[in-house]
């Protein structure tokens, strides 16, 4: 289980409707059924993923992110998810606000981009910088938004999105008290629990 | 033996069920009684929670799987799908597949002895609805003593009759699997199957309906209904495969306007058939004029014309399947343009607005509406895994 997955479990309330984008297996939607009682649906262009949701009984909707969510009524679920998705959208802001329109409250977990691993390779080595955690090259990488934790903050406030909770771990993600103090500069990945203004 | 029994039923025995009691039909007309004949693969166990209910559609009938002799060419229209560890897994599962009511597989039709007057029913059968064939499959279940399917799936006219299970009897079914198919009939739909019709009745042999009565079928008007019927079930790409030996790639074939192989060595420079296509065509709708009753095609192509669940909700769809209660797998075929995935993708919505539990796959063929058909193996394998689980919750809640 990806630590992050347990920080946005506490951020779900018992029985809500959670619509989970780019669900992959569905392990999330799953352990939200069995700690949450939640009525999860998930979306997931990957067949193979699907396959395993079905193996589980998650519901999953064979979905390209990039096409939108026009299928989904205005504030038809309580909270949608986006985990580690963000970066590989061809428009995230136009997601995020989807997201705010069909749900009443966002989760959104990304790599942070600003972590000081980032900057001192770039730094040093003058390139896109690939790790166990971005393995990809800069042509054929599926990610082609990143952006940093001060980024995001920045489009929130464009986008006149509230920020409920945030949470900047490591990739053990540990929250350090120094995490806390240079998020933009430790943190690894972001978790962000948005609603609309 | 000629069939593999590791993965084939084998050799089945169709049963007939006789029921006495008259089915009231939507039309307001009444069966006083009669018969139902019905296929079964796998063994219903002890606390009969493991029955699927199979069903078919426009030209199916109960032969879903195996062979009824040894001599056998063909297995029945689902084989791909049913047997021991396929995708309906027969170990697992008690799997059971009906001929509908106004068939001519061996249940009631307008092809069985009218009591009144010892002649067939012919035009006389009474239009069927698919409600009426899901009250008489409900009244099957009830002589099985099975309280709740484990699933009902069925594609096209069949998903029909999944829907409306879901919707009319919710408590008694675990799973619904509704493939190829869409909550009603779009007017194109509509207006391919009153030429067939047409075709049909307007054949000098059709003599109102009654041509068994006269020793005569009418042969050339579902020949055309059938060859009408049977190009829109395939896709341009799978006739372009299907008719294009000149290249032996795929891809190029699909590439390339090709699908024109020729029947003989040249054109004729005349009438006759010159094209493979052609004589497929002719030879598609000769076996099936050969096999299936004219009056039966019409009363299935009003049944699926007939088909729209919001008409008893204020036509709303989402309030007929508010109730509903059964996990939801609905399946679509990219090239099917008879039933296109925007017509799942509708029914998704609508299950979604209801709160239903539903997932969705749309699967890439080239087949058409006939994918449905096909062991295509991403659509086998989500058949595979959603039943599994089904399985799996029957366990869990036996223990």
């Amino acid at each position: 289980m990806r630590p992050d997955l347990k920080i946005i479990t506490s951020w779900i309330k018992e029985n809500e409707r959670v619509l989970d984008l780019g669900c992959g297996s569905g392990h999330l939607l799953k352990k939200l059924q069995i700690e949450r009682n939640t009525y999860g649906i998930g979306l997931e262009k990957n067949l193979k993923k699907i396959q395993s949701c079905l193996e589980i009984g998650v519901n999953v909707i064979n979905q390209d992110l990039d096409s939108g969510l026009e299928n989904f009524k205005a504030n038809s679920f309580d909270t949608v998810l986006l985990a580690q998705t963000l970066q590989a959208l061809s428009q995230p802001d136009k997601l995020i606000e989807d997201m705010l329109r069909v749900g009443e409250r966002g989760i959104i977990t990304f790599p942070n981009f600003g972590n000081w691993k980032s900057r001192l390779y770039l730094f040093f080595r003058g390139r896109m910088p690939i790790s166990k955690f971005m393995p990809h090259n800069w042509y054929d990488t599926p990610n082609i938004h990143f952006c940093t934790v001060k980024d995001f903050d920045l489009m929130c406030v464009e986008k006149k999105i509230t920020v409920l909770n945030k949470t900047v771990v490591n990739l053990e993600h540990q929250g350090s008290l120094a995490i806390k103090l240079f998020p933009n500069l430790l943190g690894e990945i972001a978790i962000y629990h948005i609603t609309k203004s | 033996m000629a069939h593999s029994p590791a993965t084939s039923v084998g050799i089945v025995t169709p049963q007939v069920f006789h029921f006495k009691d008259p089915l009231i039909l939507r039309s307001g007309k009444v069966i006083p009684n009669y018969d139902l004949i019905t296929e079964s693969y796998g063994e219903l166990n002890k606390k009969r929670d493991n029955a699927i209910l199979v069903c078919h559609a426009l030209s199916g009938d109960h032969h879903a799987a195996g062979f009824h002799s040894e001599t056998d060419r063909k297995p029945g229209w689902w084989d791909s799908a049913i047997g021991p560890g396929k995708a309906i897994d027969t170990n697992l599962f008690y799997v059971i597949a009906v001929n509908n009511l106004g068939g001519c597989g061996g249940s009631t039709g307008p092809t069985s002895i009218n009591p009144i007057n010892g002649k067939p029913f012919g035009p006389d059968f009474p239009v069927i609805t698919v409600a009426d064939w899901v009250e008489s499959q409900k009244r099957l279940m009830g002589i099985l003593s099975i309280k709740q399917w484990a699933a009902v799936i069925g594609g096209s006219l069949g998903g029909m009759q999944v829907q409306h299970w879901a919707i009319e009897h919710p408590k008694k079914l675990k799973a619904a699997i509704c493939i190829a198919s869409a909550a009603k009939l779009s007017a194109q739909n509509i207006a391919f199957n009153e030429v067939a019709r047409h075709s049909i009745t307007k054949d000098p042999n059709f003599y109102e309906g009654r041509y068994l009565e006269h020793d005569s079928r009418p042969k050339q008007g579902l020949m055309l209904a059938r060859m009408i019927g049977h190009i829109t079930y395939l896709s341009d790409s799978a006739m372009r495969l299907k008719f294009g030996n000149e290249f032996a790639d795929d891809q190029l074939k699909l590439e390339k306007n090709v699908g024109r192989n020729l029947k003989s060595g040249g054109l004729s420079y005349g009438l006759d058939v010159d094209f493979e296509v052609e004589s497929y065509l002719h030879y598609q709708g000769e076996r099936f004029s050969n096999n299936f009753d004219a009056n039966t095609y019409l009363l299935m192509t009003k049944a699926l014309d007939y088909f729209d669940p919001s008409t008893d909700f204020d036509n709303d769809l989402s309030k007929a399947f508010a109730n509903a209660s059964c996990k939801f797998l609905l399946i679509s075929f990219s090239t099917d343009w008879r039933f296109p995935p925007e017509r799942s993708r509708e029914l998704v919505e609508i299950l979604l607005s209801a709160s239903c539990n539903v997932s969705y796959l749309e699967i890439e063929a080239d087949e058409g509406h006939d994918a449905f058909l096909m062991p295509i193996p991403k659509y086998m394998e989500a058949l595979r895994a959603f039943l599994s689980n089904i399985f799996v919750e029957l366990k869990t809640n036996a223990s």
